[in-house]
């Protein structure tokens, strides 16, 4: 007995957290894209996490191997193709999706809805079928329309849950910090501010009022930034010139998302991220606002704090915008299915 | 092609510039680091793993397009690295002014077929432009070169720049990491283990059979027998061709790449910042004097002046002594390939 006590005791603590870890495995769908393979790297970093799963229509095979070959312990596999979709997400803990088009300069994010409806129509048909627990994470814009379209499907599926489904909206959290700290001239990371609505356009509203070190600015300094938070996306699609939009940065957000999942699904406790979610907060069936993630997702969503006259007025102003973007995300699933039931008893 | 004037500098002594170069640097508490070839498969990938590293106050993206997309893009995430952009031959001096660390992934990756060495013509003029400028306006920079074939590009760059009097072999160095990267996740496959908490060296060079890692000295010890210690090796020798093949002629190791290099970057800066109660020890191919071969990859001990030292080869075993017999004749002539190409180009006056 002694003899054992002693073993046990050996062991360093750290391995006591591995060892009682959950192991964990992260599908991406979109891995071989621009924001899909500098997030694949990232997440290698996670805790917890064993198995990664790359997806794509093409190239993740060679990406697995290149993947491979880091010397840190997951295990990577790559799948390509339609085909190998469900494979390649089944029984995931967490199935992130970046796949999709790009904007391009010009473009809106609505635009994009055409082309990536069906993307994510697909990806959760597959959830539905393979993973039905899993942790849902979108990228794929646009988020406002693309989440209601995928719960839409999950619903029809049975396997919806809205304390599982989430549209990233971290970048805009990132973009907060980033030009606020640059604002104040203190390092961005220092900065916390939540970001409610959507995750286009006017849809963005960082909250100034709830901005942790107080923000030091004026009125028209808040109006200024606010905006620049809100284009951010399209100042990248400009800048890329017709080369994509943001995919690092995406990369970025979108890991720091993921692992705050990773480590909710480990039993951190006290994990708060904002996310684009199925929501009775306000009156918009979907909103992102700050969350407490915990093991079964969505712990509960915190109130909304008193936001400043701008504020009110702001979110008064978007709140219809997110409303239509529900509808419509609604009526593409809703539609694309019909077409599908359609063609399949031609 | 950039027109070049090789010309004497006749300045305070190099070495004391460089000296109160480096006390200045290790001072201060910003760094600078350029990334040559920032908007590639490599580049990206690297940029965004240094923009996370605190220790950098200033990140340089340089490529001949697409860079002031990428810095865009970069600049938005929410870490203290402040980034610029540079694009095209023209500013590329400007990319490297005031740099501590110039990393060049810049070039052509391999297709399927190719060897490292078909990729000379394409790629030394890369190194070349970039010893240049580095010559011009970073003398005291550490020089990490990614692009390939790295036996033969190091001596390039190292020619080019002792024709500018600006050379410094403590400073230069050819990134192998990925070898080591890679010997250590495979070692890790073959016991079972975290391949992080595996030690083991990679000597030679960086292609083919000029890649050594050596089992004997691994830590935590190889368990195998030899022949699958010569397995072992061999894939650690064709890992790169491995990731080409299974790219299917989309490119070479981007990721992993990327992983290696900003490691090897985050060394040379722990090195720099002089703060840590171990030595920093990377394996980088190097002027050296550990083999009668000009140049050559083995674990060195990282300072605030680049290479503190390069400790001595350890005893290898029979397999190791018989592999690196082997393989220093095909480094040499790599080398040798290299010295004659900056040789031509420095006598063409081109």
């Amino acid at each position: 007995m002694f003899a054992a006590r002693k073993i046990l005791s050996d062991i360093p603590s750290f391995t006591w957290r591995y060892l009682l870890a959950r192991t964990l495995k992260v599908a991406i769908v979109g891995a071989g894209g621009g924001i899909g393979q500098p997030l694949s790297l990232l997440l290698r970093q996670s805790p917890g996490i064993t198995k990664l799963a790359l997806h794509d229509l093409h190239g993740t095979k060679g990406l697995a191997v290149d993947h491979s070959h880091i010397c840190t312990q997951v295990r990577v596999s790559g799948y390509e193709g339609e085909k190998e979709l469900e494979m390649a997400v089944s029984n995931s803990d967490v199935v992130v999706v970046a796949a999709g088009m790009p904007r391009l300069p010009g473009m809106e994010r609505d635009h994009l809805m055409a082309a990536n409806g069906k993307v994510a129509i697909k990806v959760a048909n597959a959830i539905s079928v393979a993973c039905p627990h899993a942790f849902v994470a979108f990228i794929t814009n646009p988020i406002n329309m693309i989440v209601p379209a995928a719960a839409q499907i999950l619903k029809a599926a049975g396997t919806f849950n809205p304390k599982r489904l989430f549209g990233i909206t971290t970048l805009d959290l990132v973009r907060s910090k980033k030009f606020i700290g640059d604002h104040m001239q203190i390092n961005p990371e220092a900065v916390n501010i939540p970001v409610i609505g959507g995750h286009a356009g006017i849809t963005i509203l960082p909250l100034f009022s709830q901005c942790q070190p107080q923000f030091n600015g004026n009125a028209s300094d808040i109006e200024k930034l606010t905006k620049r938070i809100q284009e951010a996306g399209t100042e990248v699609v400009n800048a890329k010139a017709g080369q994509g939009s943001a995919t690092i940065s995406m990369a970025f957000a979108g890991a720091k998302f993921v692992d705050s999942l990773l480590r909710a699904l480990n039993g951190e406790e006290r994990l708060v991220e904002c996310a684009f979610v199925a929501s009775t907060l306000t009156d918009a069936p979907f909103f992102a606002s700050p969350l407490e993630l915990g093991k079964q997702g969505i712990k509960r969503h915190l109130d909304l704090p008193n936001l400043s006259e701008s504020e009110k007025q702001a979110l008064e102003k978007l709140l219809p915008v997110l409303k239509k973007n529900a509808i419509e995300g609604q009526m593409f699933a809703h539609n694309f299915t019909a077409e599908r039931i359609k063609k399949l008893s031609n | 092609m950039l027109a070049f004037r090789f010309t004497m500098r006749f300045s305070q002594p190099a070495l004391q510039q460089k000296q109160q170069h480096d006390i200045n640097r290790q001072r201060r508490r910003n760094l600078q680091v350029s990334v040559v070839g920032a908007s590639g498969g490599i580049g990206q990938a690297l940029s965004l793993l240094l923009k996370m590293n605190p220790l950098i106050e200033t990140l340089v993206l340089h490529d001949v397009a697409n860079t002031k997309g990428v810095a865009a893009d970069l600049s938005h995430i929410c870490t203290s690295p402040t980034v610029k952009s540079y694009t095209g031959e023209k500013e590329l001096k400007k990319a490297l002014k005031g740099s501590d660390i110039v990393v060049v992934p810049a070039g052509r990756p391999r297709r399927p077929g190719m060897d490292r060495k078909d990729l000379l013509e394409s790629n030394a003029n890369v190194a070349i432009a970039v010893a240049m400028a580095v010559s011009s306006v970073c003398p005291s920079a550490f020089l990490a070169i990614i692009t390939n074939p790295v036996n033969t590009i190091v001596p390039i760059v190292r020619d080019i720049l002792k024709s500018q009097d600006s050379y410094d072999p403590k400073r230069l160095f050819g990134i192998t990491t990925l070898d080591v990267v890679r010997a250590k996740t495979f070692l890790g496959q073959s016991l079972c283990i975290d391949p992080q908490r595996i030690n083991i060296p990679v000597i030679g060079g960086h292609s083919g059979i000029t890649i050594l890692p050596l089992f004997s000295q691994s830590n935590p010890p190889f368990k195998g027998d030899e022949s699958e210690k010569k397995e072992l090796i061999e894939r650690v020798q064709e890992g790169g061709s491995e990731v080409v093949k299974a790219k299917a002629g989309s490119g070479s190791a981007t990721l992993s790449m990327a992983f290696a290099g900003a490691q090897f970057v985050g060394s040379l800066i722990k090195g720099i910042k002089n703060e840590e109660d171990k030595p920093i020890v990377e394996c980088a191919f190097v002027e050296s004097n550990v083999t009668p071969l000009e140049f050559f990859a083995s674990p060195v001990i990282l300072g605030p002046s680049g290479i503190k030292d390069i400790p001595c080869l350890p005893e290898l075993d029979q397999l190791e002594s018989q592999m690196l017999q082997g393989l220093l004749p095909v480094l040499l002539k790599d080398i040798e390939q290299g010295v004659k190409y900056a040789n031509n180009f420095i006598t063409s006056g081109c």
